[in-house]
Formats: structure tokens, sequence, C-alpha cells
């Protein structure tokens, strides 16, 4: 009995000090983390915004790709996109065909007959709202920032042009607006979801491929996707992150 | 303490005070309030006008239109999938009514229903633009907001 | 826009929709090349007076100014290729401290004013402070200015400007590294890009800078002497020559090693690097950064370290290595900045580059920001001539 209570004793004083100590580094090494990594701190109270997007129903017709670009004066040029839209093509002898014509927004041909296709599908793209987003840490000024819902947005007043943030995006999701000369990407529609409505491209998607909702919010139509899909993000490797989550993501997209 | 540095020291307290002037004019006023970016940002950012305006509000005057479309295969598309941005036509007064696009070209149809092997049978359904119907409109057979029910 | 619809038609592959147009044009390329040429010349100049390697002298001030009239370029390229150029100055109000690049005004504020004009002024305050009392006139002025109000030259004083300034490139040569590996390291972060995301890339540019300031500072301290009608100082020539050859084996193994590396691990982005390479930087790389602008100079300063005299010959030669070694960095550059946005972030496929002659990112702007060093360095040394100094 007396043995026992020596044994606890001594369990919780290195107990105790294991939790100490353990604060005492992470307290000193905090702020340096925020230094060198590009955390963010989940937020947990307001929302937490994110995208599911359910490639067994996307049929490739480039509606969100068009909407978007209305919705967002985004140029009619296919140089410029918020968001697209692949069609992948892998053929019998594993040669892997990818093409966007004008993202999507044209509609598709198939360009091989269906005897040599072995698979073939769609794949949207967009800013995957990255939680460790690569592009905000890179921003020199700050004219590009996580928004207290998570999501990456620009600051058109404040950005340079200096596009290091086109480079350090992994999924090409920015580019150079030719008109008001700053950078340009997508923002989940940020000026229709504080309203209350949904992204242009979750709007007219007709096959709703598209999920958006709150992560942080356990009832949400994008935590029911979540749950019932083995989903998987783009280029995971790069721990970026994302808050895109793709159902029936294959290893060839990228 | 030797002239030339007492000297430079001067200048270099001077310059260090130049700069700090000038950050504190120069940032803006609401730099920081949330991280490290212009607070205002985050209003400005709300500010622009939604151009998709939901079909509720299609709904509002089209309500017959709604409720066929509802009932058929074409329920889960939005009105604005095929007729485009609702802001303008919604905003127009009644002299000068903007019309949306009523888009029944084949290939504007073939957006969707265009025969593609990355399509599945069992998701959408698909013709071979080239053999079926040739040269016809789709909506001579179809009504876009009821498919299988028969055009006038 | 045009162009960008021809550029359309010369896409290789599959590439994402918006990189069709490169990011980073040649005067990216031309920033790092000018900020290596200020460390590089720098590290010379302190070789002189930190590791007390006498011979070289006569190249000391050479190298500070030329140091000095490149820095005072370095930020230009940056800034007039901004889309915003009238924004520059948050870069410096509002830094954000996760940016590789937010950094960069206060290390080039922290070279440019603490190191180098610092080091230039105490080491020329004795002659300015003389000068200003000999001249007249317009330029009598001009030195008072320059004296910053001090004209005292008692000895103590001037034992000073020797303590402080040896001092200040004690700093200076942790500064320079700091200063160029930190423009490497621009690059080499970026892990979304293959090409550049690579730990040595800081340790490379570092190394390049130096090859490329020393070849500099070499050509410059010939140049001069022919213009002066000076008998040139070989064996100071000599010494330049064997440092610009250990820089050169150097840099030279450590990108081995890079490739080395890349070709052993060979991972996913392997393939589309492989083309890359192969393909689209052929020229530049093979042929202009490793065989004419590396090799040939390495094996041409190797095999003069064993002649005697022939000191004609030598000289044609230091100066054909020395031009060589330039455009051989000027273009390792160039494979680092566009060669790493050729291809696509996808590995799908490329796009494509055109340089234009004219244009904010042509060839005329990129040649105007390296007449303008060159400019200011012959106004400097009229400013400031290091052969018109006063013996102590």
């Amino acid at each position: 009995m007396a043995r026992d209570e020596v044994k606890s004793r001594r369990d919780f004083l290195s107990k105790a000090a294991m939790v100490a100590g353990g604060l005492f580094i992470s307290a000193g090494a905090s702020p340096f983390a925020s230094l060198l990594y590009a955390t963010e701190r989940k937020s947990k109270t307001g929302p937490w915004y994110g995208m599911g997007i359910d490639l067994e129903k996307c049929i490739g017709c480039g509606r969100c790709a068009d909407a978007c670009k209305t919705e967002n004066n985004v140029p009619r040029e296919p140089f410029f996109f918020r968001t697209w839209v692949e069609q992948y093509t892998i053929l019998n002898d594993g040669t892997v065909h990818v093409e966007s014509p004008n993202g999507g927004i044209d509609g598709f041909s198939q360009k091989f007959p269906d005897e040599e296709i072995f698979k073939s599908f769609f794949v949207p793209k967009m800013c995957n709202h990255c939680a460790k987003s690569p592009c905000t840490q890179v921003c020199p000024v700050g004219a590009t920032f996580t928004s207290p819902e998570g999501l990456s947005l620009v600051d058109p007043t404040y950005c340079l042009g200096c596009r290091y943030c086109v480079q350090a995006c992994p999924y090409g999701c920015r580019y150079i607006h030719p008109v008001t000369h700053v950078v340009d990407k997508c923002t989940m529609c940020y000026h229709r979801i504080t309203k209350g409505l949904l992204p242009a491209c979750v709007e007219v998607c007709p096959k709703h491929a598209k999920i958006f909702g709150d992560l942080n919010d356990p009832k949400s139509e994008l935590v029911k996707f979540m749950k019932d899909h083995s989903w998987q993000v783009l280029k995971p490797h790069m721990n970026t992150e994302p808050k895109v989550f793709y159902n029936q993501l294959r290893a060839e997209v990228r | 303490m030797p002239p030339q540095i007492k000297r430079l020291a001067l200048l270099f307290v001077l310059f260090i005070g130049l700069f700090l002037t000038l950050k504190y004019f120069l940032t803006p006023k609401s730099f920081g309030e949330f991280g490290h970016y212009r607070g205002l940002a985050l209003e400005e950012g709300k500010l622009k006008v939604p151009e998709y305006t939901g079909q509720k509000a299609c709904a509002e005057c089209h309500d017959d239109m709604m409720v066929l479309k509802m009932a058929n295969e074409h329920a889960s598309l939005s009105c604005e999938t095929c007729h485009g941005a609702g802001r303008i036509h919604i905003s127009s007064v009644d002299s000068v009514v903007v019309s949306p696009p009523k888009p029944n070209t084949r290939e504007f149809c073939g957006i969707c229903h265009a025969k593609n092997a990355a399509r599945k049978a069992d998701n959408i359904k698909q013709i071979d633009l080239k053999e079926h119907n040739k040269g016809e409109l789709c909506t001579k057979c179809h009504n876009p907001h009821s498919p299988w029910q028969e055009t006038k | 826009m045009q162009h960008l619809y021809e550029m359309l038609s010369k896409v290789d592959g599959y590439i994402y929709p918006n990189e069709i147009e490169l990011n980073w044009s040649i005067l990216i390329v031309l920033y790092p090349f000018i900020t290596g040429l200020v460390a590089g010349a720098f590290i010379l100049a302190s070789l002189e007076r930190v590791f007390k390697v006498k011979v070289l002298k006569p190249t000391y001030t050479i190298a500070l100014l030329t140091a000095l009239s490149f820095m005072m370029v370095a930020t230009l390229p940056l800034i007039s290729h901004l889309a915003q150029p009238q924004r520059f100055y948050e870069i410096m109000i509002t830094p954000h401290l996760t940016s590789a690049m937010a950094i960069f005004g206060f290390v080039y504020l922290w070279y440019l004013m603490v190191v180098l004009l610092l080091e230039i002024w105490l080491d020329y305050r004795r002659d300015i402070v003389l000068w200003s009392q000999e001249k007249t006139g317009v330029m009598k002025r001009v030195y008072k200015i320059l004296t910053l109000g001090v004209t005292d030259l008692s000895e103590s004083t001037v034992k000073w400007d020797d303590k402080l300034g040896y001092f200040i490139t004690i700093i200076g040569i942790p500064s320079a590294f700091l200063l160029h590996g930190y423009v490497g390291f621009i690059f080499g972060s970026v892990k979304a890009n293959p090409w550049w995301s690579t730990v040595l890339m800081p340790v490379i540019f570092l190394f390049s800078a130096m090859v490329s300031g020393i070849a500099l500072v070499m050509i410059v301290f010939m140049v001069v002497n022919y213009i002066r009608k000076q008998v040139i100082d070989m064996a100071c020539l000599n010494e330049i020559a064997k440092y610009l050859l250990i820089a050169l084996i150097l840099d030279f193994a450590l990108e081995g090693l890079d490739q080395v590396h890349r070709i052993y691990e060979a991972e996913e982005s392997f393939n589309i690097l492989d083309i890359l390479v192969k393909g689209k930087l052929t020229y530049t790389l093979f042929l202009f950064q490793w065989f004419l602008g590396m090799i040939v100079p390495m094996v041409t300063l190797a095999t003069l370290q064993f002649v005697k005299n022939r000191n004609k010959l030598k000289k044609r030669l230091y100066m054909m290595t020395g031009i060589l070694v330039l455009c051989g960095i000027f273009f390792m550059r160039w494979n680092v900045v566009v060669g790493g946005q050729l291809f696509s972030k996808s590995f799908y496929g490329f796009t494509t580059f055109k340089l234009h002659l004219i244009g904010s990112e042509g060839i005329m702007m990129a040649a105007l920001w390296l007449i303008l060093p060159c400019t200011i360095l012959a106004f400097l040394f009229w400013l400031l001539p290091p052969w018109k100094r006063h013996e102590v």
C-alpha cells in the first residue's frame, strides 16, 4: 500500500515534470513555429470553409468555370481562370493525357476512340484554400492572407504584383489580372457566402458535384460528404493541407 | 568618442527616426486588426454585388416554370445554369426588360449531353451529336424544362 | 493579348491554364545576377582587408566601388518588374515575416548603408577631407558635403577610421553571405517548384556570386589599367585568377552535387525536369552555363597556373575567361529563373518563352540595368579616384 503510494507519487511528479517541460519548450518554440511554417489555426468559433468535389458526379460541362468568370470579372481570354475543368484520359497503354480547352467552358470533345481508353474522367480545379497556404506565406507585404474563415484572399489595393505567390502556389490557381495588374484568385465567392448565397460555381453546377460548407459545423453538407466518401486532396505531399476535398481522386491527377 | 563616429551615430538615429515616421504615416489604419493584412480588406471583399441571384429569386416571378422544372429531369439544375446570371434581368425596369439568354443550339445542350468516355451512362444521358437527329435543334423534340414532355 | 494566343499554340503537353505566361522574366534573372556581382566583389575586397592577402591591395578600393555601383542598381530591376511599382514601399513598412522576399529591403539597406557606404566612407575619409581643402569651386563643396562636416584628421581620429573600417569588413563578410545566400533562399524555399526547391540553392547562389564578382573585379581592374595606360600588376592579376579558379571549382562541385543528387533520387518531378534539361535548356545549360561558363574557364585558369611569364598571353586569356565566366553565371541565373517556369507544376507539359527586344520586360530594359551600374562606376572612379589618393 505504502509502496503503491510512493510509486503513484513518483509517477505524478514525473508526469508533472514532463508536462511542465513540454509547456516550457513549446512556449519557447511556438512564436518561431509561426515564423517558420504557414501555420494557420483552425478557427474555433466562426466558420471554417471548405469545398467537396465529387468526381463521380462531375460531367465536365464547365458551367462552374463560366459562371465564375461572369461573377468575378475574370477576363474571358483562355489564360485566366479562378476555376477550370480538366479532362484526364488514361489510355490502355498507360499514357495519361490531360486537356482543358478554354478551361472546359466550351465543352469537351472526346479525343480518343473508346477502344483505346482505359479510363477517362473530369476534374474541376480551383483554389484549395490551404490551411497551410504557401501563397500567403510568401507574400512580402500581407496583401494576400488567410481570412478568419480560412480563405486565402487578396487585397487588390495593397498587392505589389511581385508574383511570388503565383510561383509559390503548387496548384496554378493564381494569375495577374490584365486589367487591374494585381494578383487574382478564387475567393470562394466571399461576397456571396457572406450574404448567405452559395459560391457561383456551386450555384450553377447541374449535378451538385461541388459541395460548399463549413468544416466547423458538424451538420453541414460538406462534413456529411466527407464522412460518406473516402476523399483525397491534391498533392498531399506538399503538406499544404488543402480544404478542397475530392471524392474518387485518382493518382494520375496533379 | 571620435568625432566621425559621433556624426555617423547621429545620422543613423536620424535615419531610423525618419523611417519610423514614414512607417507610422504610411501604414494603413486597419492593418494588423485580424492578422498581417489590412483589416478593411475583408469588408471591401464583401462589397461586390452578386451576379448570380439564385433560383429563389427567379421563382418569385416565374413560379410556373419553376414548378415544371422541379418536377422533371432537370430539377437539379439552377435556372442560371442555362440562362446565365440573373442580376441584370432582375434589376431591369419594366420599360427596358433585359431578357436572359435562352440558348438552344445543339452545341449548348452538348456541353452536358455530348457522348464522352468521361461521362458515366448512369450519371447523365448522352447522345452522339453527329448521329442523333442531325441538323435539328434539340428543343424541337425536348422541352428543356421537361425533357420528355411532348413539345408543341 | 495576341502574343498569348500565339504562345497557346506552342504549348507542349498540358499546363494549367494560368501558367501560359512566365511571371518572372529577364528582370528577375538580372536581380540575382547583379546582387551576386555585389557580394562577390565585396568578398574579394575583404580578402585583402581581413585575410591580409597583401598582393590584392591594388584591387581593394576598385572592388569596393564596383560593389557599391552595382548595389545601387540592384533593386531597380525588381521594382521595375512589379505590376504596381509605386507600392514598393509597402515591403519596408509592413514586411511579412514569413516571406523570404519581405526581408530583402532590410538586408539590402543593411548591406548598402551599414556595410558598403560606411566602409568606403571610412576608407576615403582622410582623402575626402584633404580634397575638400585642395579643390576649388563646385567640387570643393561636393567634397565638403561628403565629409559630413567632420574635418578632424588628427592621428587618433584617423586610427579610428581604420579600426571601425576593419570591424565593418568583418561584419561585411557574413552580411555578403547573408545577402546572396538569402537571394538563393527566395528560390530554394519554393516547395511548389522542384527545379528551385533544394537546400543547396543558397549555397550555390553564394559560390556562383563569388565567381561572378571576382571575374567582374578582374575585368574592371584590367580595363582601368588599360584606360589609364598603366603597366598592370601581374602578381595581383595572377592572384585574382587563382581565387577565381578556387571559386569556380567550389561552385562546379556544388552544382555537380546538386545535379547528381537530383538524378540519383529521381523524385516525382524527375521526368519533366529531364525533358526540360535535355530540351528547352540544352544550349543555355550545357553549352553556355557549364561548358563555356565553367569548364573552359576552369581548364584555362588551371593551365595558366603552370605558365610562367608570357604576360601578354595571360592577360588576353584572363580577359576571355572573365567574360566567359560572367556570361556563364548570367546563364546560370537564366536557367534557374526561366527554366523553373517553363514546365507546368502539373508535370504534364511545358509552356514557351520568347524574349522581346523592347517593352518593360525586354532586352533593352535589361541592358539599361546593366549599363547603368557601369556608368555609376565610371562616375565613382572620377569622384573618388583610387589612384589619386594621398600617401599616408
